[in-house]
């Protein structure tokens, strides 16, 4: 049953679900929010979006107010505006005044609040706080100093990823939101996903700057400098130079890459196919010797620290296989660096990701040979966006280039790595190849498309039926765990993506928290998944010919070796 | 597993996070104080974050995360403490012991807390070293009694 609002003496007709603040978006009136998180419970903690309702003494928070037959509100008074006001000049009176230095400069919501709401002078003498930087995650910074209290990070962390890694701790005006015990986030159970540096409003939490790691082997001459992007990073990466989200940039970003100064421009979507045909052989293989089943994928290492923390006894069943970025990484330290007479510790290998977690990933010690790091800094998609715009590179006046050998093709199943549901898509096209020697009539497994939190689907290839299923967000991720322990699962194989959405949404990904621009970075992958006559992972020639000149067969000695890794068990504060 | 701490949890069996500050202050009540290993077992057996723990017992001033000293001592920080001067008391002992309230001396000889009142403003400004209220002390009796204090745990040490 519809009800009948009045929202500054506009009549709109709205569902009685609906609160205050989603009635008043349907009407084009636009109340500003600061703690209010799309798609999460109201937590009304900020009060920047109270308005007045007539009959109530009080102003009303919009986010968490339902609406009422008759209700007649106004959104935009002088006294809502005043409020507004006040709560944003008392935020702002213990904040550093450092927005020049800060990451988050023209992102900032409290930067934009204060503008949009006209605050020109401090109401009162500062007192900034000088609390210590947390600098110990491998991925993350956070600085409470800079922290409002929102809460949107610790709701993230404990609804959407299951982690419950900070909370709030003390009150009053001790307030602070903190991992356990105040220690480090390196001693939490932090997975470092990010998705709190995209829900943080201010520059409290940011990701660890490997710009500067960037620019410095860039200038150091005797350094050979390789890139690889991530397949889910070219349909994001435009947004932050004003196109609408879902716009394909990839040729235009190889070409920017290559003006930066990188020698060798890279498809992580390549080892995104070559991950395939490991973990795609991995699977043929314990499902014929009875292996231990589901098999779970690997590529997430966000959901790879998770497991090792919170699941480490069904360590078994996860994908022996290392992750796109590390397998690449892997193959350019030697197969690639052998081809052009380069010792490893000369190549200096950069990643463009859309996550944080990556930087954890990179910084593992299964994760180098012989010393040497098989991935020598990982930049985000807002990291490289900040490098484009630091060599002074004009996105829109460049032609598309195409991404170099030995790595540069890639089948579009590679590309679908970047969406949830697309491991397993392309998983299936090539399992469906390696057990029955024919191709898939139709690659598309709709089942598996979309974002309901966790789909399900049943496979018929050859005499099997194989169950799959996929879960993205962690928090999603414990249900079908909490299945496989209960010995409830009738799974093969399982895809677990870290962040809502898969790597479309990722912690790396620009600053934003609409919805809408996830579903359209998905459409994109859809899109050139549609139009690609190469779409199966198995029928990637360059793949195939590094297996011939190198790797031998998938799951062989040097396959071994190089491609695959293990995880242990992970004591944290949890 | 600390045994005393699963003691405390068995009695409550129904597990559910209703029981959490009640488990927190029996455990205090025996322990003295909220160690790391008790707020991790009470969460495992919660099924909480050891975050959310932290984070309610920290929202409480009756909780405390460093073992008392052998000299526990409360400074009243009610309103006629105040007015006569508790601020600058603590402040004082504080200073003498290097300590901020909540925190114990690495030999565990002296802890510092703060109450709301102690409900004797007759006495005030006041403090309670192991339960025994010491009334209206300045600054300088307050520094009197720790080098006391102080003199006679040395004196025990020679002996």
């Amino acid at each position: 049953m519809p009800v009948n609002i009045e929202i500054n003496n506009i009549s709109v007709k709205v569902p009685k679900c609906d609160t205050i603040l989603s009635a008043a978006k349907k009407a084009g009136i636009k109340i500003p929010t600061l703690c209010h998180l799309e798609g999460l419970l109201p937590s009304g903690a900020c009060r920047i979006c109270v308005v007045e309702l007539e009959g109530s003494l009080n102003l009303v928070p919009a986010c968490s107010t339902a609406v009422r037959d008759g209700m007649k509100v106004k959104t935009h008074t002088a006294r809502t505006l005043d409020a507004r006001r006040t709560i944003v000049e008392l935020l702002l009176n213990n904040h550093p005044d450092d927005c020049n230095y800060c990451l988050k400069n023209n992102y900032c919501e409290l930067q934009k609040l204060a503008y949009e709401l006209n605050v020109r002078t401090r109401s009162a003498s500062h007192s900034v706080r000088h609390m210590n930087l947390d600098c110990s995650s491998p991925s993350l910074l956070r600085d409470p100093n800079k922290c409002i209290l929102c809460g949107r990070c610790v709701r993230i962390c404990e609804e959407i990823q299951g982690v419950s890694a900070i909370d709030f701790i003390k009150r009053g005006s001790s307030s602070q939101i903190s991992p356990a015990f105040e220690e480090g986030m390196n001693l939490s159970s932090c997975v470092y996903c990010g998705q709190c540096v995209k829900a943080c409003p201010t520059g409290a939490l940011i990701e660890k700057d490997h710009v500067q790691r960037v620019i410095e082997a860039l200038n150091n001459p005797k350094a050979y400098l390789v890139v690889q992007h991530a397949p889910a990073v070219s349909v994001s990466l435009a947004e932050d130079f004003g196109f609408k989200p879902g716009v394909d940039v990839n040729g235009i970003m190889v070409a920017a890459l290559r003006r930066i100064g990188f020698k060798k421009v890279f498809d992580t979507s390549f080892s995104a196919d070559l991950t395939i045909m490991e973990e795609g052989s991995e699977l043929i293989d314990r499902i014929k010797n009875n292996g231990v089943l589901p098999m779970i994928t690997s590529c997430s290492p966000g959901w790879i620290k998770f497991i090792e923390q919170f699941y480490p006894e069904l360590l078994p069943h996860v994908s022996s296989c290392k992750s796109p970025q590390q397998m690449l990484g892997a193959v350019i330290k030697s197969y690639f660096a052998e081809k052009q007479g380069l010792k490893p510790e000369q190549i200096f290998s950069v990643s463009i990701m859309p996550c944080t977690a990556k930087k954890f990933e990179s910084d593992r010690t299964e994760m180098q040979r012989d010393s040497v790091p098989d991935i020598d800094a990982v930049l985000t998609t807002r990291e490289l966006g900040q490098i484009i715009k630091i060599f002074g590179i004009d996105m829109k006046s460049l032609k598309p280039e195409t991404a170099d050998t030995p790595f540069g093709t890639r089948s579009s199943a590679g590309k679908i790595f970047g969406t949830t549901g697309g491991v397993m898509e392309a998983a299936i096209r090539s399992v469906h190849f390696l057990i029955t020697g024919k191709e898939m009539e139709n690659p598309v497994i709709p089942e598996l498309r979309g974002l309901q939190p966790i789909k399900r689907a049943k496979v018929k290839i050859g005499e099997l039926d194989v169950g799959v299923g996929v879960a993205h967000g962690l928090a999603n991720a414990r249900v079908l765990l909490d299945e496989l322990k209960a010995g409830s699962s009738d799974m093969h194989f399982i895809e677990i993506m870290t962040c809502p959405g898969g790597c479309i949404n990722g912690g790396g990904q620009p600053y934003s928290l609409d919805l809408e621009a996830v579903k359209a970075r998905m459409k994109a992958l859809y899109k050139i998944d549609a139009s690609d006559s190469l779409n199966k992972s198995h029928m990637n020639e360059e793949v195939g010919r590094l297996y011939r000149e190198f790797l031998g067969s998938p799951l062989g000695e040097k396959s071994h070796e190089l491609l695959h890794t293990h995880y242990h068990k992970r004591e944290v504060l949890k | 597993m600390n045994s005393s701490i699963s003691v405390i949890l068995k009695k409550y069996e129904s597990k559910s996070r209703d029981s959490l500050i009640p488990i927190l202050q029996e455990v205090q009540e025996t322990e003295g104080y909220l160690s790391k290993d008790a707020l991790v077992e009470i969460g495992k057996d919660l099924n909480l974050p050891v975050s959310k723990i932290y984070g309610v017992a920290t929202f409480y001033n009756q909780f405390r995360f460093q073992p008392k000293g052998k000299y526990h001592i409360l400074v009243c920080r009610g309103t006629a403490c105040h007015v006569k001067g508790s601020e600058k008391l603590l402040e004082t002992i504080c200073r003498n012991l290097d300590l901020k309230p909540g925190m114990t001396t690495k030999d565990r000889m002296f802890s510092i807390d703060t109450v709301a009142c102690l409900g004797a403003c007759g006495l005030s400004p006041v403090i309670c070293i192991n339960g025994e209220f010491v009334a209206k002390v300045t600054p300088k009796k307050a520094l009197k009694i720790l080098d006391e204090l102080k003199e006679k745990e040395s004196e025990n040490a020679r002996v």
